[in-house]
């Protein structure tokens, strides 16, 4: 998300190879002044955070939109879906274009590698998750949210069942349209993401590939971007992904006779399931409240939540 | 400086190409080291296994894992203001700087900002954490150099800033006191002078460590053209912070990526080494220190009023969607790629800690390097074991 536009030569800002940078930092004032002044000018939009600009249009500088070209000219018909929201980028490829999507990416100059990870958009089944499923109700959550967590709690461990009974049900869900996914999009429970980084254009890319349900395998990247590699260790353990040609697939963090997926949402996290979590009273509405709480987010125009010292909530508990 | 370190780089390759021709003669047997994981050189349990020829690593693996506690799991039965309490604990030398992206990442999917004055105490914070943190790493780079005064100094001085943190957050190591929209509370009485008291010995701890350790023979022999990492290598790995600006990167995520946090209005430097050796991200780190000091300073002095909290929700639920916010933690890079589905918690948390990556380049940089120097080479990347496992 840099705020450093188009106006700005990329070049500018490299990092400079003069032979003394021990004495004077690499003259990294006169680009600092740069972006300083550079983001100046940029924050006037107020894209990010700026609380009262919701109904306008999402701001995207032009070196984003060079980017999103750049990749649509390259991919083609692998590009499924893109989305910008805060001056940030998220891409959608197919699997089958996950690695060529690297090349690419490393060819128009994205050098550094930030992370790759896996996502799972079944419905979770821990207690904390009970009421976010039931979206409609929402404008009715607020006191009640952690009234529902009995319920839910029973109702979750029958379908934490296997792996099996989980894939049935999302069939089931992917009907009536239940399951949400993310930015950009997805037609799958599990998507593979990762980000990349351009260090001369000071920006990053959310990239996202949805994975096959039963067999969720995709071709590695840590040929291309070694960093990768420990990335890769990690969502293969965690969460059942494969990673053809990997040349180390291991387990990086779990011993080696572990079964199961942890970071899989029908993992069930046995604490949880045996005992609830304790920490589950600080969202219990303080007495003096009974007016309802808005569901989300809208501090500005929200009605008085009672709340007279902002952080009575965590000194209250 | 330069000239010095390309002669001695040449002389150091020169002699790794001697050692390999010796090793063709005589058909040396391979033998395996097995550092770790409670090797004192690792910080913690890290297990390095490399296979050696001689006193020459051939290849080396790291093994981790001894201490992950699954935090991108546990984050997704807590609710979105309990997850700091828990993130605190991945790279528990600079506690403050973990919460930090996590609650911006938050305030983006909720279109909160704190007020200015708790984004300047957020800031402070922010940097007396990296100080706390950084002020260790010069002072121990020493003790695995077989110097031992330096650490005591660190751990004198660094006891000053974790004072300072808290009396204000009322946690000397766990602070937990970012919160969605603002802070936890307001400054304690007297905090401000006693903070500039503090910088300006860190400043003067900071000078002696120069006098003690820069320029000295045995430091400089080992540390200069050992274990250096090209930038274009780095980058791939995924290396930041101070690491990667050791090898001429010019790139500081407090000043090239947007944030609200203060950073913006401070008059600073980003300083960076061309070498990308050991030195260099020894060099790179203390000098980071000082300016850091510099930038506390202007912050206090720059101190606006007002409240330290925006209104938000007292039951906080976040608006579905997924935000991305990274900042320049003290080991380089941290990020927390947040997925909300409009509920009390995070539906997925993924945690890039700077450690993962900046540690996931050990094969690589330990090939070929001599056994004494892997601790050096180890030392220097600087990483904490709970941000590698989290």
């Amino acid at each position: 998300m840099s705020r450093l536009s188009s106006t700005e030569p990329p070049a500018d800002p490299e990092p400079p190879a003069d032979p003394e940078p021990p004495a004077d930092g690499g003259g990294a004032t006169a680009s600092d002044e740069a972006a300083v002044s550079d983001q100046a000018a940029d924050d006037a939009p107020g894209d990010a955070g700026a609380p009262g600009a919701a109904p306008q249009p999402a701001p995207i500088d032009d070196a984003r939109l060079v980017i999103l070209d750049a990749l649509a000219a390259e991919l083609g018909d692998d590009l499924v879906e893109t989305e910008t929201l805060r001056n940030d980028i998220w891409v959608r490829v197919r699997p089958s274009a996950w690695r060529r999507t690297a090349e690419v990416c490393r060819s128009i100059g994205f050098d550094y590698f930030c992370f790759l990870s896996g996502l799972d958009w079944m419905p979770s089944t821990s207690v904390m998750r009970g009421e976010v499923a039931s979206d409609v109700a929402d404008d009715e959550e607020g006191d009640q949210a952690d009234a529902a967590y009995p319920a839910t709690a029973d109702v979750e461990p029958a379908t934490a069942g296997d792996a099996a009974e989980g894939a049935a049900e999302q069939t089931a869900a992917d009907e009536t349209g239940a399951w949400k996914t993310g930015h950009a999009g997805g037609d799958t429970r599990f998507q593979v993401f990762a980000r990349l980084y351009s260090i001369e254009r000071r920006l990053g890319l959310t990239l996202k590939s949805d994975l096959d349900d039963d067999a969720p395998a995709v071709d590695t990247w840590s040929d291309i971007y070694p960093g990768a590699n420990w990335h890769e260790r990690e969502a293969r353990e965690m969460f059942g992904f494969e990673f053809v040609g990997h040349p180390h697939p291991v387990n990086l963090y779990l011993p080696g006779e572990f079964e199961g997926f942890p970071l899989r949402k029908d993992f069930p996290l046995l604490a949880r399931e045996v005992k609830p979590w304790p920490g589950l009273v600080d969202v219990e509405p303080m007495p003096e409240t009974e007016e309802e709480v808005p569901a989300n987010g809208a501090p500005a125009d929200g009605e008085p939540t009672g709340q007279e010292e902002p952080a009575s909530q965590e000194a209250g508990s | 400086m330069t000239a010095v370190s390309e002669q001695q780089r040449m002389a150091y390759i020169a002699g790794q190409a001697a050692d390999a021709r010796v090793n063709v003669e005589l058909q040396t047997e391979e033998m395996t080291l097995n550092l770790g994981p409670q090797h004192p050189a690792t910080h913690g349990t890290l297990r390095i296994v490399a296979r050696l020829d001689g006193e020459q690593v051939i290849d080396a693996e790291v093994v981790c894992g001894y201490m992950h506690r699954g935090y991108e799991k546990l984050t997704e039965v807590r609710t979105f203001p309990q997850v700091t309490t828990l993130i605190n604990r991945i790279d528990w030398l600079s506690s403050f700087a973990n919460e930090v992206p996590f609650i911006l990442a938050a305030e983006q999917l909720m279109e909160v900002e704190a007020p200015p004055r708790a984004q300047y105490i957020r800031t402070i914070m922010f940097e007396l954490s990296r100080i706390a943190n950084i002020t260790l790493f010069i002072g121990e780079m020493g003790v695995q150099l077989g110097a031992i005064t330096p650490v005591f100094f660190a751990f004198r001085d660094r006891e000053y800033v974790l004072n300072l943190i808290e009396s204000a957050t009322g946690g000397r190591f766990h602070p937990n006191y970012d919160r969605i929209g603002g802070l936890k509370e307001d400054l304690p009485r007297g905090w401000v002078a006693e903070t500039h008291d503090a910088m300006k010995r860190i400043r003067t701890y900071c000078d002696q460590l120069e006098d003690l350790l820069m320029g000295n023979e045995i430091f400089e022999a080992r540390t200069r053209g050992v274990g250096v990492i090209p930038a274009d290598v780095g980058l791939s790995y995924g290396l930041s912070g101070a690491n990667i600006r050791a090898s001429g990167v010019d790139w500081d995520l407090r000043r090239d990526s947007p944030s609200p946090l203060a950073w913006k209005d401070l008059d600073w430097k980003v300083w960076t080494h061309p070498d990308g050796d050991s030195f260099a991200r020894y060099w790179v780190r203390l000098q980071e220190t000082r300016e850091a000091t510099r930038m506390v300073d202007q912050m206090l002095d720059g101190l606006p009023a007002g409240p330290i909290q925006a209104k938000v929700p007292r039951i906080i639920k976040v608006p579905a969607g997924e935000a991305w916010a990274h900042t320049e933690n003290p080991l380089g890079e941290m990020g927390y790629y947040v997925v909300s589905q409009g509920g009390l918690g995070p539906v997925r948390c993924k945690i890039r800690s700077a450690s993962f990556n900046n540690t996931s380049i050990v094969p690589w940089l330990l090939k070929g390097v001599y056994v004494p120097d892997i601790i050096t080479i180890l030392a220097s990347l600087y990483f904490i074991l709970g941000d590698i496992d989290r």
